[in-house]
């Protein structure tokens, strides 16, 4: 177990910097000059040119990059061209924000989507089957946005029971905290529990139909005992790795739930940096992204070990 | 005994009366956008002027007809040959660190803006040579050059007066915690999620000041920025959609406040910007006259805008004092159009790339004009382009025909300047004409408004015959707050000024 965990820390070392590299030059194919961005409405040449100096943009691209690798690696990310706040304060203060959001919505996403899958295996073929079906088209099919407006309409505008947008940390005042965050959470957990849904119901129905299950009723078991202790354990093997899986696409999807919703999280400090062509902000938030995403998956094939003992030798 | 079971309940009640009656009056505003580094020297963006007007005030401020008032100066006397600006500065004025403002701090904020190293004021205070300190309350501006935009400046960011003492200990860090000399000052800041700023104790116009906290909320999207208006989270937004004025207005508790903007929407002709110039619209001014005339602009603005804006034709609105009313906004002539195509011997039709900024509004003001260009036989070929790559190809004069707008400056200067003076750094159509460039540094030597109108209304008749840019219409700007929210006037920059308000 041991060796195994070592074996796959050292992987990233090479991983992490091909994902440097590769985030480092994709961002060069991004179209327009960061330069003339941050020169404001004027864009007067000399500002421009002390800009390009200033964060070493004329410099050429693998001088730029030896640059950025020998900050990240000295624990400098760089600062922010437009607001001048170091990146890797930002990253520091926007991150609980975004892990708050993701696991809210990751538990909505486990909640929703493997009771739905569980009660559509086994009660196949039945009204709850189909209602459950239903609900995951809707979940999928949804467009984030939209369902975030219109929340925002029925339970902030209509109903004025839930703020509009805005955060408050937890720290600061746990209900407000959550009454914030509960319809993004909802909103990037809809589309992960559909998916969750879909994959528990088919491992499920697989399970359900093997032998050993069989045995297991035939030995006069409780249908209780059978689908949780038994089958439920075998079948969620998989869908904890899409889980892990899922949680990267929930970061992605962050980026837009966030700007709807105003969390000043991960995804709205990308979009924005994107927009306003800030290079190192860019740059720290995809390579601390890319970090969790793959420890992530660390962290889903250790479970996955631990819960298929045979995959331990 | 019974004399202490009735003091609890009264000292309760006193304590909630003292209690309501001291409660913290809170304005909420909603910014479209996160606004950059809050240091006025380094700052850029329009939606940081917002924030710098509730806690940054500037040696003159405009009034509703853009006429210049005094703010922390209280008046201004310039040189005969124009060349010394003498400006008396208003007493007793304090910092928010409780340092004086005086003629050594003005001096430092001047100068700070014109050497600091990344100083975005430079440009606007090209002109300034150095700052004399004639006595504690009265300040020389020594200029290379006469330059009558100076005061003008002087009401934005280049006037704005921030702490010596502060500003020296914070150096290029003072945008973390910016100390001015306004009504509100600094508290703390969340990227993203809030700007927060109390009132200042001390603020020379104290009792203009009736609101304890200021706090700035943006909210990118526009939809849910009217939302949060609509549920009670905010008090005032900005920007809001002309799509939205009719929504707004049928809110018994909202309030709209509008003023039309200083600046304009216009059309860039790459008249001389590279290879992409070489096309009929670009070498011929007869085109471009024609293209003019075929532009419906009462139409445009009824289809895209609700009727809501106003049309233009020249680089300030019509309610300016400079606009040039022997030049009035043209009206649609598709006749005249033709016979002008005709004239310059072109074959049409023909393609013109247009680069339109990505967004709902401008795609739809570039479809209007397309299918209106199409009747002269200009196919007026859409590329929708993200507005940050827009920009450089502009700039690399990658484009025909480039929507662009202009925020707008209050003098006609800031409006004109640095895009028809050759290689200008706003000049992307490559246009170079030696009589405009004579006209542009003769109009920044006198002071007064007659003189400068004439030499601007010899500015307008060229350019409106050589046509590198075609003005399109003014929008309004538009301001939603609650019916509550007492005192609330809009001013044509745009910004929101917040003394004087109050809850009602």
């Amino acid at each position: 177990m041991l060796s195994l965990l070592g074996k796959r820390l050292l992987q990233l070392i090479p991983t992490l910097f091909f994902v440097s590299v590769i985030i480092f030059s994709l961002q060069q194919l991004l179209p327009g000059d960061p330069a003339l961005i941050m020169a404001g409405e004027e864009r007067d040449p000399a500002v421009i040119e002390q800009i390009r100096q200033q964060y070493h943009l004329d410099r050429p691209f693998p001088v730029q990059y030896v640059y950025w690798v020998q900050g990240v690696l000295s624990g400098n990310l760089g600062e922010s061209m437009r607001i001048h706040v170091p990146v890797l304060d930002l990253i520091l203060q926007k991150l609980p924000v975004t892990i708050q959001l993701g696991s809210m919505a990751i538990v909505i996403a486990l909640v929703i989507g493997i009771s739905a899958g569980i009660i559509s295996a086994i009660k196949k073929n039945t009204f709850w089957d189909y209602a459950a079906n239903a609900f995951a088209l809707w979940g999928i099919s949804t467009p984030n946005f939209w369902l975030g407006i219109m929340l925002i309409f029925l339970f902030s505008v209509k109903l004025g029971w839930l703020p509009a947008s805005g955060y408050v940390p937890l720290t600061e005042d746990w209900r407000a905290s959550l009454a914030s965050t509960i319809m993004p959470a909802f909103v990037l957990g809809n589309a992960i529990a559909a998916i969750l849904m879909r994959h528990t119901r088919s491992a499920m129905l697989q399970v359900l139909e093997s032998d050993y299950v069989r045995t297991a009723r035939a030995k006069g078991l409780y249908e209780r005992t059978v689908i949780f202790k038994h089958a439920m354990r075998n079948a969620l093997t998989p869908v904890i790795t899409l889980g892990a899986i899922e949680f990267g696409t929930l970061l992605s999807g962050a980026v837009l739930t966030e700007q709807i919703f105003t969390i000043p999280g991960f995804g709205k400090l990308i979009i924005d940096a994107v927009f306003n062509r800030d290079y190192a902000v860019v740059q720290g938030v995809v390579l601390v992204t890319a970090t969790v995403y793959i420890v992530l998956n660390l962290l889903a094939d250790i479970a996955y070990v631990l819960v298929n003992p045979r995959l331990r030798n | 005994m019974r004399g202490i079971r009735w003091a609890a309940p009264a000292a309760a009640y006193l304590l909630l009366t003292c209690g309501l009656a001291t409660a913290q009056t809170t304005l909420r505003i909603g910014l479209a956008e996160d606004p950059d580094v809050l240091d006025p020297t380094l700052a850029r963006t329009y939606v940081g002027r917002i924030v710098f007007a509730s806690f940054c005030d500037k040696l003159f401020d405009i009034d509703q007809n853009l006429n210049v008032v005094p703010q922390l100066a209280l008046s201004n006397s310039t040189s005969a040959d124009g060349k010394t600006v003498t400006i008396k500065l208003r007493p007793g004025v304090k910092f928010h660190d409780r340092e004086p403002f005086n003629a050594e701090a003005a001096k430092f904020s001047i100068e700070r803006h014109t050497s600091m190293t990344g100083s975005f004021r430079k440009p606007e205070l090209a002109a300034v040579d150095h700052v004399d300190v004639v006595d504690p309350l009265t300040i020389n501006v020594v200029l290379k050059a006469p330059y009558s935009p100076l005061i003008a400046q002087f009401t934005d960011r280049a006037g704005m007066m921030v702490s010596p003492k502060a500003a020296k200990e914070a150096g290029d860090k003072f945008g973390l915690h910016p100390v001015c000399a306004g009504p509100y000052k600094f508290v703390e800041r969340v990227q993203q999620d809030r700007i927060v700023f109390e009132k200042f104790a001390d603020y020379w116009n104290k009792d203009n000041i009736h609101i304890d906290r200021v706090v700035f909320l943006p909210i990118v999207d526009s939809t849910v920025r009217l939302a949060n208006l609509k549920s009670g989270a905010l008090d005032l937004i900005e920007r809001v959609l002309a799509t939205d004025i009719k929504s707004v207005r049928e809110d018994k508790t909202l309030s709209l406040a509008t003023a039309l903007e200083l600046g304009y929407q216009g059309l860039d002709i790459n008249v001389g910007n590279g290879a992409q110039s070489k096309n009929p619209l670009g070498q011929s001014d007869k085109v471009r006259q024609a293209l003019n005339l075929t532009i419906d602009r009462d139409a445009l603005n009824q289809v895209v805008f609700n009727g809501e804006f106003t049309p233009g034709n020249q680089w300030v609105s019509p309610e300016n004092p400079y606009y040039q009313q022997a030049y009035p906004v043209p009206k649609r002539d598709v006749d005249k159009a033709k016979a002008l195509m005709k004239e310059a011997g072109v074959s049409a039709p023909f393609d013109v790339d247009f680069m339109v900024p990505k967004g709902a509004e401008t795609q739809a003001v570039a479809e209007v004009i397309q299918a209106m260009a199409g009747e002269i036989g200009i196919n007026m070929k859409i590329r929708v382009t993200e507005f940050a790559t827009s920009l450089k190809q502009a700039e690399q004069g990658n484009y025909q025909a480039y929507l662009l707008a202009w925020s707008g400056r209050t003098d006609p200067d800031g409006n004109t300047y640095i895009f028809f003076k050759c290689n200008a750094p706003q000049d992307s159509m490559g246009y170079c004409n030696g009589d405009v460039d004579k006209l542009l540094d003769e109009a920044r030597v006198p002071s007064e408004l007659a003189a400068r109108k004439a030499i601007y209304e010899k500015l307008t008749k060229t350019i409106l015959q050589d046509v590198p840019k075609i003005y399109l219409y003014h929008r309004r700007i538009l301001i939603a707050h609650m019916k509550k929210l007492d005192g609330y006037k809009q001013m044509p920059d745009g910004l929101v000024r917040v003394v004087g308000l109050s809850f009602k």
